[in-house]
C-alpha cells in the first residue's frame, strides 16, 4: 500500500476568552465551563452550529478527576454537532500546541478535514487532593463490606492526615517550583533584571496596542464581564517594574532577578483554534490564514542538572530548522512563550552562544540572533497571562492572523513553548495569501 | 422584560380587582407563531364607490387562506370579525366619507380581540383637486381616531396607494402590507398611515420563508431589540450576520448561535467599520448582501443645559453618523460585499425622534436625523430598486427601558392606544416586513411601532 499522500493543514481562525488572574472574575468557572464557552465563541464566529467537526483535541493541566473526558463534555455542552468526537491531551504548558500538532497531522494525512485544538486551565478552581493517608483510608472504607469494617478503616486516621493537599507548581522530581528552576537557569546565563523588565514592558505595550487597533476583535470573546486580559497593564513602565522585589531565586542574592512583574501570574482561561484542509475551508467559505508547516517536540534532562528545566525549545527549534532547511533568521515573526521574561532571554542567548550551539546542539556555528522587532509583536504571556493549556491555541491563532494580515506576499512564523517536565514544543506557520 | 401589571389584571384574581376598580385591562396581544393562520376568524371586505381594489383585495385574502364574510353572514350580528378591510381609494367627495362610516360602523361592535381594521386610500398628496385631497386626507383622521377607540388589542391602520399603483397588475404591491397589517406580526403597530408605490414585486415562494437564501446584517444584535430582529430574520429563512461591540461579544455569540448565524464583533463607529463589514460579506457569504438593519443605538440622556460635547457626540456618532458611513461603503455598486440591487436598508429611529423628549436632545437629534437620511437615501436608490425605511419604536420592554424610573416607565408604557409597552419582537416583525422581497412598494417611510403612542402623534 502506498504511503498516504499529505496535504496542508491551515489555520482558519481562533477564539479565546480574555485571560483572568487566579481568583479573579473566573474564580467560580470550571475548565469545562471555560472550554465550552470558548468553543461556542468559535462556533459563533465561523457559523458552525450543528457542524460535525473531524475532532476536537484539548486539555487542561490542572485537572479534576471528574474531568476525565473534559473535551468531549465541553463539545456536548457546545453548539457543535454532538457527533463531533473529542479527546483530552495533556503535555503541561505544551498541551495546546501539541493538540494543534495532532489535529494538523491528521488533517495532513487526510484522516480528518477539520479539527479544533485548544485547552483550558484554571488556577482558581484547581483540584484539591486529599492527603495520601486519608485517601487510602477512604478507599479502604469504601471497599469494606460491613459498617464495622468501614469504621475500622477510618479509625486509624490522624489529624494531620485530613489536611488537603493543594496542587503546587513544583516539579515532582526536584521539588523545586518552575520559578526556582528558571531562576537558576537565568543566573547561569547571567540574564539581567533590566532586560527582563524591558521584555515585560514590551509585552504589555504590544498587547495594549493590539487591542486598541481592534486586532483581537475576531480572536477574543468576552466572558463573565471581562473584555480584555485582566493582567494587562497598558501603562506599565521600566520604573514601575523596577520597584518590584524578586520572588524567585532569593537564595541567589544579587543574581535574583525574577519578580512578579517579569514572571507570568497564575491565570484562568481557555482558547481554541480551528484547523482544516484548504478544501474544507473553501467549501465553508472560511478563511485560510496560515499553513501549519511542521512541528517538533524536545525534552531535556533537567533532573540531573545537565540542563535548565525550560530549555527544551532551544533544542527543538534547531532540529525543526534543519528538517525544514531554514535558518533562525528566515522568519517574519517569532512567538516565544513568555513563561518568564528570562525564559525567552535565555533561549535567545543560547542560540547566540557558540559554546551552547556546539557542545549541546552539536552545531558548527551558533543559530545567531533574531530581530527583536519581530518578537511577540502582539504581546505574550507576561501581559496576557498564562492558563497553562490555553496558551498554545492562543499563540497559534494570534500568529496565524498576524501572518495573514501583514502586507507581504509571504510570511513565516516560529512558535516556541516551554513546558514542565523539561519539555519544549515548537512549530512553524506560513502565511496563506 | 415583564409587564407585571398586564399579567396581573389578566390573571384570576387581578381580573376581578381590575374590573371592580375600573382599571384599564390591557389585552394580551396576539403575536405571530410559525404555522399560525393569517387571521383567527373571518374578514369582511368593503368598499366606497366603485372601489377599484375591492376585487383584488378579496382575491388576495382568499389566496392567503382567509375566510371571507359574504351574504347572510355579513349582517348576522353573531359572527365576530377578525378583520375589516375597506377600499376607500375611490372616495373623492366629503359625502363619500359617510359611505365609509356606513361600512365601518356596524362592524365595530362585532370585532374579535386583536381584530384589524385596514382602510385603503389613495395618496392625498397626489390629488390636485382640493376636495379629493381633503377627502383622502380625512381617512387619516378617521383611522387615527378609530385606533384610539378600538379595544381589546384591535388596531386600525391606513394604506395609501399611489395612483400609478392603482392601475393594472401593480396591485401586487399591496399583498405584503396587507398580509402584515392583518397578521399578528403587526401587533403593536396602530393608527399608522403607510404609502405604497408601484414597484417590481417578488412574491416569495413561501410566505413563511421570505428570506430563504438571503444574507442579513443586523447591528446591535447582542441583546434587546437587535437580538429579536436576528431571531425573526433567521426564523424567516435568512442567514444573519450579528454585529455588536467587541465588549458585548459574550451575548453576541449567544444570539448568533441561537439563530444559527455568525457573530461579527465590530464597533460600528470604527472608521473602517463599513470596509470590515463588506470584507466579511465578500469573504464569508459569497459577496451577497440583501438586507442591512441599522439597529445599534445608545442613549446618554441629560438636559441640553448640562450636555457636554462628549455626551452629544457619542450619541450622534453611534446612532446616525456611523450608519451614514457604513451605507456609503455598502452602497458602492463596485464593492464586493456591498448591498445588492433590490436590497433593503431598515434603520431604527424612535418616537423621540418624531416628538422630541425632555433630556434627549442628542438622542432625538440622532433619531430625527435617521428619518431625514431615510427620505433622502430612498429617493437616491430608487433606480437600484433598493428600499430604505425606518421604524420608530415607542415604549418597548427592553433593558434600555427597564432603567427608566418606575413612575415615568409606567406612564410611558400606558399612554398609547393598547395601554401597554411593546415587545422587541414587535419592532423586529415590522422591520422584517419592510425588508421582505415583496415589500418593494414601500420606501422612504417611517413606520411607528408604538401602539399609537400619544407622543408626537
Ligand atoms: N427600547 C426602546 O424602548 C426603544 C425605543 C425606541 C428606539 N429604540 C432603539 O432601538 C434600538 C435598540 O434598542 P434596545 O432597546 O434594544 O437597546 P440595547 O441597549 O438593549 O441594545 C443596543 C445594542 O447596540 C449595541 N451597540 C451600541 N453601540 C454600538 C456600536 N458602536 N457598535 C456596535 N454595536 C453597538 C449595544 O452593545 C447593544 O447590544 C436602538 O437604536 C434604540 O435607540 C429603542
Amino acid at each position: 500500500m502506498a504511503p498516504p499522500a499529505t496535504r496542508s493543514a491551515v489555520v482558519v481562525g481562533g477564539n479565546r476568552i480574555p485571560f483572568a488572574r487566579a481568583g479573579g472574575p473566573y474564580a467560580h468557572a470550571s475548565n469545562q465551563d471555560m472550554l465550552t464557552v470558548t468553543l461556542d465563541g468559535l462556533v459563533a464566529r465561523f457559523g458552525l452550529t450543528g457542524e460535525r467537526i473531524g475532532e476536537v483535541a484539548a486539555g487542561a493541566v490542572l485537572k479534576h478527576s471528574r474531568d476525565f473526558n473534559l473535551t468531549r463534555e465541553a463539545v456536548l455542552g457546545s453548539r457543535l454537532s454532538p457527533h463531533t468526537p473529542a479527546y483530552d491531551v495533556q503535555q503541561a504548558c505544551g498541551t495546546g500546541l501539541e493538540a494543534a500538532i495532532l489535529v494538523a497531522g491528521k488533517i495532513a494525512l487526510g484522516q480528518i478535514d477539520s479539527g479544533i485544538a485548544g485547552g483550558a486551565d484554571t488556577a482558581s478552581d484547581a483540584p484539591i487532593a486529599v492527603n495520601e493517608g486519608l485517601r487510602r483510608a477512604l478507599l479502604d472504607a469504601s471497599h469494606a463490606r460491613s459498617t464495622v469494617d468501614k469504621l475500622k478503616a477510618l479509625a486509624g486516621l490522624r489529624p494531620g492526615q485530613v489536611v488537603p493537599e493543594t496542587p503546587r507548581n513544583a516539579e515532582p522530581r526536584t521539588g523545586l517550583s518552575m520559578g526556582e528552576h528558571q531562576a537558576r537557569t537565568a543566573a547561569e546565563w547571567q540574564i539581567g533584571r533590566e532586560e527582563q523588565d524591558a521584555l515585560t514592558v514590551a509585552s504589555h505595550h504590544h498587547l495594549a496596542a493590539a487591542y486598541d487597533r481592534g486586532f483581537f476583535d475576531d480572536l477574543v470573546t468576552p466572558y463573565l464581564g471581562l473584555t480584555r486580559d485582566q493582567n494587562l497593564r497598558p501603562d506599565t513602565s521600566l520604573e514601575k517594574l523596577a520597584r518590584l522585589k524578586p520572588v524567585f531565586g532569593k537564595d541567589l542574592g544579587d543574581a535574583a532577578t525574577m519578580t512578579a512583574g517579569n514572571s507570568t501570574p497564575l491565570s484562568d482561561g481557555a482558547s481554541a483554534v480551528l484547523l482544516a484542509s484548504e478544501n474544507w475551508a473553501a467549501e465553508h467559505s472560511l478563511p485560510a490564514l496560515a499553513r501549519f508547516v511542521d512541528a517538533e517536540t524536545a525534552a531535556v534532562d533537567y533532573v540531573h542538572g545537565a540542563e535548565g528545566l525550560l530549555m527544551a525549545p532551544a533544542y527543538a527549534v534547531p532540529r525543526l530548522l534543519a528538517r525544514q532547511g531554514l535558518s533562525l533568521q528566515d522568519f517574519d515573526y517569532y512567538e516565544i512563550h513568555e513563561a518568564f521574561a528570562s525564559t525567552v532571554l535565555t533561549t535567545l542567548a543560547a542560540w547566540q552562544s557558540e559554546q551552547f550551539c556546539r557542545e549541546r546542539l552539536g552545531l558548527d556555528a551558533p543559530l545567531g540572533s533574531i530581530d527583536r522587532d519581530k518578537l511577540n509583536v502582539n504581546g505574550s504571556s507576561l501581559a496576557v497571562g498564562h492558563p497553562f493549556a490555553a496558551t498554545g491555541a492562543r499563540i497559534v491563532a494570534t500568529l496565524a492572523k498576524e501572518l495573514h494580515d501583514q502586507p507581504g506576499e509571504t510570511g513565516r512564523g516560529l512558535i516556541s513553548i516551554c513546558a514542565a517536565g523539561g519539555q519544549g514544543v515548537v512549530a512553524i506557520l506560513e502565511a496563506v495569501k | 422584560m415583564t409587564d407585571r401589571y398586564t399579567s396581573f389584571v389578566n390573571g384570576g384574581v387581578g381580573k376581578g380587582v381590575a374590573k371592580r376598580l375600573g382599571l384599564p385591562r390591557p389585552q394580551v396581544l396576539r403575536r405571530y407563531e410559525v404555522g399560525q393562520p393569517l387571521l383567527d376568524g373571518s374578514a369582511l371586505v368593503g368598499g366606497v364607490g366603485d372601489a377599484p381594489l375591492r376585487g383584488a383585495l378579496t382575491e388576495t385574502l382568499r389566496s392567503a387562506g382567509v375566510e371571507l364574510l359574504e351574504g347572510e353572514a355579513v349582517s348576522s350580528s353573531g359572527t365576530k370579525m377578525a378583520a375589516v378591510v375597506v377600499d376607500a381609494t375611490a372616495a373623492r367627495l366629503i359625502t363619500d366619507l359617510d359611505d365609509l362610516r356606513g361600512v365601518l360602523q356596524p362592524t365595530l361592535r362585532r370585532l374579535a380581540p386583536c381584530a384589524r381594521v385596514l382602510v385603503v386610500g389613495s395618496d392625498p398628496d397626489q390629488h390636485a383637486d382640493p376636495q379629493a385631497a381633503a377627502t383622502q386626507r380625512a381617512l387619516e383622521g378617521i383611522v387615527r381616531s378609530l385606533g384610539k377607540e378600538l379595544r381589546a388589542g384591535a388596531t386600525a391602520n391606513l394604506l395609501l396607494v399611489d395612483e400609478a399603483a392603482l392601475s393594472g397588475s401593480a396591485v401586487e404591491v399591496l399583498e405584503s402590507p396587507l398580509r402584515f397589517f392583518l397578521s399578528a406580526r403587526s401587533a403593536y403597530v396602530d393608527g399608522q398611515p403607510v404609502r405604497i408605490r408601484p414597484a417590481e414585486v417578488h412574491e416569495p415562494a413561501d410566505w413563511t420563508q421570505p428570506f430563504a437564501g438571503q444574507v442579513v446584517v443586523v447591528t446591535g444584535a447582542a441583546r434587546g431589540i437587535g437580538a429579536s430582529i436576528a431571531t425573526v430574520f433567521s426564523r424567516d429563512g435568512a442567514h444573519v450576520v450579528c454585529v455588536d461591540l467587541p465588549a458585548a461579544g459574550e451575548a453576541l455569540a449567544k444570539t448568533a448561535n441561537r439563530v444559527d448565524g455568525t457573530a461579527l464583533q465590530l464597533d460600528i463607529t470604527a472608521p473602517d467599520a463599513g470596509e470590515r463589514l463588506a470584507q466579511h460579506i465578500a469573504a464569508r457569504h459569497g459577496g451577497r448582501l440583501d438586507v442591512v438593519v441599522h439597529n445599534a443605538g445608545i442613549t446618554r440622556d441629560k438636559l441640553l443645559a448640562n450636555t457636554d460635547a462628549d455626551r452629544w457626540g457619542s450619541v450622534l456618532d453611534v446612532n446616525l453618523a456611523a450608519q451614514l458611513r457604513i451605507n456609503e461603503v455598502l452602497l458602492d455598486p463596485d464593492r464586493p460585499g456591498g448591498l445588492a440591487d433590490g436590497g433593503r436598508i431598515v434603520s431604527v429611529s424612535s418616537t423621540s425622534g418624531i416628538a422630541g423628549n425632555r433630556g434627549q436632545a442628542n438622542y432625538a437629534a440622532s433619531k430625527a436625523g435617521v428619518i431625514g437620511l431615510v427620505h433622502a437615501l430612498s429617493a437616491q436608490l430608487a433606480d437600484r430598486r433598493i428600499t430604505v425605511n425606518a421604524v420608530a419604536p415607542g415604549f418597548i420592554e427592553t433593558e434600555m427601558t427597564a432603567k427608566i424610573p418606575l413612575g415615568t416607565r409606567e406612564v410611558g408604557r400606558r399612554i398609547n392606544s393598547l395601554s401597554q409597552g411593546g415587545q422587541p419582537v414587535d419592532v423586529a416583525e415590522t422591520i422584517a416586513w419592510l425588508a421582505g422581497p415583496a415589500s418593494g412598494g414601500i420606501t422612504g417611510q417611517v413606520v411607528r411601532v408604538c401602539g399609537q403612542s400619544q407622543l408626537g402623534a
